[in-house]
């Protein structure tokens, strides 16, 4: 029952990091139908960014993050500008070739410059804590909490701001955006820079966790991509609700499968999941 | 119609001087390595003919391409190698087999649209990289599988054999299968099927409407180039010898992508100059491996932003372009002087319109 127990704190742990990274996804495709193939990538900058700014520069742990949150959302306006606002008029297909193109420059990119191997991002949060006989290290209490903070953060800031209220008015209607005029070139940078920062963040509360690589980012996008599927594309409750249905699926998956297959377990779900209901679970639109 | 009757026989002897160069080509090289280059541009054209049919002619973009290049090659892998079937044997069970598979595949993936389809084939393609990886009894992992045999020899009636260890030999094999490719691509794309597949691309609610079965259309196309990626994935196996899972992963079909977007998807002629010039390219920059994909990326950005029509078929508009103008001219000289010059310039622009 314990090792049950375990596996859901690990689970919940998990679905943070996959929620933070799946709502700037699905904002991005939500508002500009954008899948963007590469924000896992910028996910793995993050990771980068924090830990150099950590281990060589000797930041502080939080506001390394901070730091990493404002470089990132400077390269998700640059990837927006160069990549995906000449594409606009272009069909899908050709975005989401551009996108996968971004993705390998990315990859090559950091293992050009960083090398290849894994690093190890250092603790700052090595306590165990011991909750109702459940042990857990502060860091993943810590990744858990944030990540409802920067939630709620996200919420205020789509509702209460202006900004964030012209990012939802052009999700639900993009003409009717345009007609109160809406600046639709601000708005896609916001979403990108937004989007990005949160990619930030969660690597910043992942890395010391797991390891930092340059091919880090690359099935986590893909598990991203398999949550907001699973939470009709665009939906933000649906990406959240996704985000933790995957992260405690794999956790607890773990428990019955063996070890090696623990990936297969998002794509099944998906799989299983796509073929009864070809909208996603919470579909926000028929599509 | 003469200029038609020219091109159609400038247009042959194009085909037939290409042909007989393909032919002579081992003749005219006598350096391995170049041959062997060209052998690999054969094995990843014929893949990518499949890929073109189902992105270039049906407009769905799948991600999972390489899974069925890699179930034919480990299909001939594990049939040659552990069961010791014949090559000749396990070539078609490995065509039949994606085929199969791309059937099922199909079956589940093609009820879901645009970014949901190549999102759900991006996933069969991991799926089948990570089985592929993980199922190490039959696969044997990441260690790969080590010694596949070369196709068996076929005895002459005169005596002596082809022997497929010969690099001549599997040169022709590749080109044996390239030209049936091509040769059933031409025969789809140009018969009813062909017209079918198109009509999905430039839009389903359309062609649904027309009273053509969308969801059949797509899924006989996908299934077509889950077999022509079986066919090329076999090849590369009685080829290489050597079989890795990488071969399987999505990266190389993103590789595959660039190669027919640089060639001209839609085009018959586009996957082979693709798979060529890249190839080619790359071969070339050997020295620059680890920055190969920081080239690679922005260019297939480049690419789809300023020249998404790729070469064949940029190609083909110019063409086109000059017999419009072409034809203006001569529309102009049949119109009575008289009438020519009030309308001269609203004439061409109606036809190059």
């Amino acid at each position: 029952m314990e090792l049950y127990f375990q596996q859901l704190l690990n689970g919940l742990t998990l679905g943070s990091i996959y929620c933070l990274i799946a709502l700037g996804l699905t904002l991005i495709y939500g508002i500009m139908h954008i899948p963007n193939f590469a924000h896992g990538h910028l996910y793995m900058v993050g990771a980068y960014c924090v830990l150099f700014l950590c281990t060589l520069y000797g930041f502080n742990y939080w506001i390394a993050i901070l730091i990493s949150m404002v470089v990132l959302a400077v390269l998700g306006i640059l990837m927006e500008r160069l990549v995906f606002h000449p594409l606009r008029n272009a069909p899908p297909t050709n975005t989401f070739i551009a996108a996968v193109g971004a993705l390998l420059f990315l990859e090559a990119g950091a293992t050009v410059l960083w090398g290849a191997d894994y690093r190890r991002m250092p603790e700052v949060f090595d306590k165990v804590v011991n909750i109702f006989g459940i042990m857990a290290t502060q860091q993943r209490l810590v990744v858990i909490f944030s990540a409802l903070a920067l939630m709620g953060a996200l919420y205020l800031f789509m509702k209460k701001t202006l900004i964030g209220s012209t990012i939802e008015a052009m999700s639900q209607d993009r003409e009717g955006a345009f007609l109160v005029g809406i600046d639709a070139n601000m708005v896609s940078m916001m979403t990108f820079g937004v989007a990005s920062a949160l990619a930030a963040a969660a690597a910043g509360l992942a890395g010391p966790l797991f390891l930092v690589f340059p091919a880090m980012g690359s099935l986590l996008i893909i598990k991203a991509f398999v949550i907001i599927v699973l939470g009709g594309m665009g939906s933000i409750p649906g990406a959240v609700a996704g985000a933790y249905i995957l992260g405690l699926a794999e956790s607890l998956g773990a428990t019955v499968f063996p070890a090696e297959y623990k990936d297969l377990v998002a794509f099944i779900l998906l799989v299983i999941i796509l073929s009864i209901r070809p909208t996603g679970l919470f579909a926000k639109e028929g599509r | 119609m003469t200029p038609s009757i020219n091109s159609l026989r400038s247009g042959k002897i194009i085909y037939l001087a290409l042909g007989l160069l393909a032919l002579a080509l081992p003749q005219i090289i006598t350096n391995k390595y170049i041959l062997h280059v060209v052998i690999m541009c054969y094995m990843y054209a014929i893949a990518i003919y499949g890929l073109n049919l189902i992105l270039g002619y049906t407009g769905q973009l799948s991600l999972a391409h390489a899974g069925f290049y890699g179930i034919g090659a480990y299909t001939v892998g594990i049939l040659t190698l552990k069961l010791k079937l014949s090559f000749w044997l396990a070539l078609p069970a490995a065509c039949i087999l994606a085929s199969l598979v791309g059937v099922l595949v199909g079956l589940i993936s093609l009820r879901l649209k645009s970014h949901y389809f190549t999102i759900f084939s991006l996933c069969v393609g991991l799926i089948l990289f990570l089985t592929i990886e993980h199922w190490e009894s039959l696969t044997e992992g990441v260690r790969g599988l080590i010694g596949v045999p070369p196709p068996n020899p076929i005895p002459l009636p005169g005596g002596g054999a082809i022997v497929f260890t010969d690099l001549q030999a599997q040169y022709y094999l590749a080109l044996l299968c390239l030209v049936f490719t091509i040769f059933v691509m031409n025969r789809i794309i140009n018969s009813m099927v062909g017209r079918t597949f198109m009509a999905i691309r430039n839009s389903e609610e359309l062609a649904s409407t027309i009273g053509i079965n969308v969801f059949a259309g797509k899924l006989l196309s996908f299934v077509i180039s889950a077999f022509f990626a079986g066919l090329a994935g076999a090849l590369f196996a009685g080829y290489i010898r050597f079989l890795g899972p990488p071969m399987s992963h999505p990266n190389m079909t993103f590789e595959f992508l660039l190669m027919l977007l640089i060639g001209g998807q839609a085009t018959l002629a586009g996957p082979l100059v693709g798979a060529l010039l890249v190839n080619t390219v790359t071969e070339s920059l050997q020295f620059m491996q680890s920055y190969r994909y920081v080239v690679f990326g922005p260019f297939l950005i480049l690419v789809v932003m300023f020249f998404p029509q790729g070469i064949v078929g940029g190609y083909y508009s110019l063409r086109n372009r000059i017999r419009l103008k072409k034809q203006a001219k001569e529309a102009l000289q049949e119109i009575p002087p008289v009438l020519v010059t009030g309308n001269t310039k609203t004439k061409s622009e109606e036809l190059r319109g």
